[in-house]
């Protein structure tokens, strides 16, 4: 009997509001995320299989892939140096106007994609402020993959940033010590023991980077220039597409951007998992 | 490896953290930096590591002056508060941290390490725990790895930061006896920083007071016990009551308290005297005239702990006294007893002075 009452008791919840606040979530998440997922699962199903085949493998968009595919790796690895970098800089030193840049870093966030795309065209092209000193090493940014890239960049440099800023802070300064009272030379101090402590921060930050990059249309058609088989991203083809009010091929080529996102963050999660698992010993 | 800490001093803005410090460490002595927080007694150690820059004096290890090699060169081992393992390495790979860090032509060969590594954790008991990470171990367990790693390179010197300060007590006390036999054993030179006055009074040879920046005294454990050289460090030893009074003719005055106090001149006094030093009685003798109640009575441990209170006392007195002697008195709460003070010290003259008012009677 008492023991029958204490089951009982322990099942209910000691927080109160989990099952308004669920619902409330739930019925969110419904409407904002599941339901325009299941428009574009529905504008697919009136295509076969072979019709959707033939779409999604079709040269144009096949060269897209590998534009954004390349411009987004780009884009990651950059960011994942200098993202690591700005972290680092903005945890461990002190200097004026500190506060200023840490607020700066969120800016690609808070600017409309669009209004970055075209500050970034208009630098950059051959006559703008910083394309007209590129031009004459014979480099062009806007209309190559280079300016792909560098707006890919731009937009997703607070995903490394914000991930890996708060682990850095977490870092006691004590690890770094141990290192040195132990003769480490910085180089390996910083390989062996630093490293690996930001080293999931470091990889979920990257990964998310990438697949936002992938997804990336406002702040890369105005210096892309959508030259088809050289400069035209994914995303661009959806637009094409949808202005040619092909809405079954768009939701074609959306499903396909959409697939590798999803398969990207769930790896990230999963791979996250696994490794901060061991650094708590298994106890998760 | 001897130490010679000679006019160390150090501040941090306007903020005087050392005075000029000297303190000479002889060879495989361990020593206790004590003091309360603030007093700077780790910032002491981390110049003496290399972790901190002094911005005086100097600091040899033997005869190298290492007043400005780097941490990395000065060969000494340090142990952290909160261990500082690199948890995402196993034990193992902690241990041999320092070895596999040294350039490769100094580097011992992987199976060196490896049996340098396995010995050094049978000495601090874990070789089963060799392949475990360290969020997988206790905390006691954790700090042993971590001396360990710190030992794994010979160093000249081991510096311990509050070592035991995070762990609970029965924990400290065994792992406090462990490192005396480790040292016993080895005979590293060895500097230690506590707060906690046992731990410094249990582990080392000679334990330096510090508070304020400053060393208030550097004596064996029994001297400071015994002859601490000021109110300070008579304060922060043990706990302490305080007398205060007017003094006629060698007869200090408070209220209706009255006590002999030979050789004092007269004038107004402060006296002090530790619990163990209070006996009671039920009546007052030749000597002394200390009517106090009992306040409270903890019957644990080897001692009977009672607070005192009076009219003419200030703060509660603390007394410790036998259980044959509670028995006697048959103390309960609310009894009204006599206190006779065994000794009575005095801080305020230009050397300590203790007085035993008994001996007379």
């Amino acid at each position: 009997m008492i023991a029958q009452a204490l089951m009982r008791r322990r099942e209910r919840r000691v927080l109160p509001g989990f099952g308004l606040s669920l619902g409330i979530s739930l019925t969110f998440v419904s409407l904002v995320l599941l339901l325009p997922l299941t428009s574009l699962v529905g504008q697919l199903s009136q295509l076969s299989w072979s019709q959707y085949w033939f779409l999604i493998t079709d040269p144009r968009l096949l060269a897209s892939y590998a534009v954004t595919l390349f411009g987004a790796g780009v884009a990651a690895l950059f960011n994942a140096a200098f993202g690591l970098l700005m972290a680092w800089v903005l945890v461990r030193y002190e200097f004026p106007g500190k506060r200023l840049v840490d607020a700066l870093m969120d800016l690609p966030f808070a600017l409309p994609t669009a209004v970055a795309g075209i500050t970034l065209a208009t630098l950059y092209s051959s006559n703008g402020w910083i394309g007209r000193l590129l031009e004459p090493w014979g480099i062009s940014v806007s209309y190559t993959w280079i300016g792909i890239a560098l707006a890919m960049a731009f937009t997703s440099i607070p995903f490394v940033v914000r991930t890996v800023q708060p682990v850095l802070e977490d870092l006691p300064a004590e690890v770094d010590e141990a290192a040195m009272t132990l003769g480490a030379s910085d180089g390996h101090a910083f390989r062996r023991v630093i490293l690996p402590y930001l080293w999931p921060a470091l990889v979920t930050g990257t990964g998310l980077a990438f697949v936002r990059s992938l997804g990336e249309f406002g702040a890369v058609i105005f210096i892309a220039g959508g030259k088809p088989y050289e400069t035209e991203i994914t995303s661009l083809m959806v637009f094409v597409k949808l202005q040619e009010y092909d809405y079954a091929g768009a939701s074609a080529v959306a499903s396909i951007v959409l697939a590798t996102s999803l398969a990207l963050l769930l790896a990230i999660n999963l791979w996250q998992g696994r490794f901060i698992k061991r650094l708590h010993g298994g106890r998760g | 490896m001897s130490i010679r800490i000679s006019q160390i001093d150090k501040r941090y803005g306007q903020t005087r953290a050392l005075e000029p410090i000297d303190l000479d460490i002889h060879d495989g002595e361990l020593i206790g930096l004590l003091g309360p927080s603030g007093s700077g007694k780790t910032t002491l150690l981390r110049i003496v590591a290399g972790l901190e820059q002094a911005d005086g004096g100097s600091i040899h290890f033997g005869d190298r002056d290492v007043t400005r090699v780097h941490v990395r060169d000065r060969r000494i081992g340090f142990v952290f508060q909160h261990y500082a393992l690199f948890r995402h390495m196993t034990v193992f790979d902690n241990v041999a941290f320092g070895l596999t860090a040294m350039p490769r032509s100094r580097r011992p060969s992987s199976g060196e390490i490896r049996s340098r590594v396995m010995q050094l954790l049978e000495m601090v008991r874990l070789q089963d725990f060799a392949r475990r990470f360290p969020a997988q171990l206790s905390g006691g367990q954790q700090q042993r790895v971590s001396l360990a790693r710190a030992l794994a390179l010979k160093p000249d010197v081991l510096l311990l930061d509050e070592p035991f300060g995070a762990l609970d007590a029965k924990v400290r006390q065994e792992l406090r006896r462990w490192l005396r036999h480790l040292h016993e054993e080895l005979h590293f030179t060895s500097l230690f920083v506590t707060h906690d006055q046992e731990e410094a009074l249990e582990l080392s040879d000679r334990v330096v007071v510090m508070s304020n920046g400053r060393v208030e005294q550097i004596a064996t454990p029994d001297t400071l016990y015994r002859h601490p050289a000021n109110q300070f460090v008579f304060e922060f030893l043990g706990d302490v009551n305080r007398l205060e009074g007017d003094v006629e003719a060698e007869v200090l005055t408070c209220g209706d308290a009255r006590v002999a106090v030979p050789g004092v001149e007269n004038g107004r006094q402060e006296l002090l005297l530790r619990p163990h030093e209070i006996r009671l009685g039920e009546q007052p003798d030749a000597c002394a005239h200390l009517p106090v109640s009992v306040t409270a009575v903890v019957p644990v441990g080897a001692e009977v702990r009672l607070e005192l209170e009076a009219d003419w006392l200030g703060e509660p007195w603390l007394a410790t006294i036998s259980h044959a002697e509670f028995e006697r008195l048959d103390v309960k709460r609310g009894k009204r007893l006599f206190a006779q003070p065994s000794r009575l010290h005095r801080f305020d003259t230009p050397r300590p002075q203790t007085l035993a008012p008994l001996a007379t009677s």
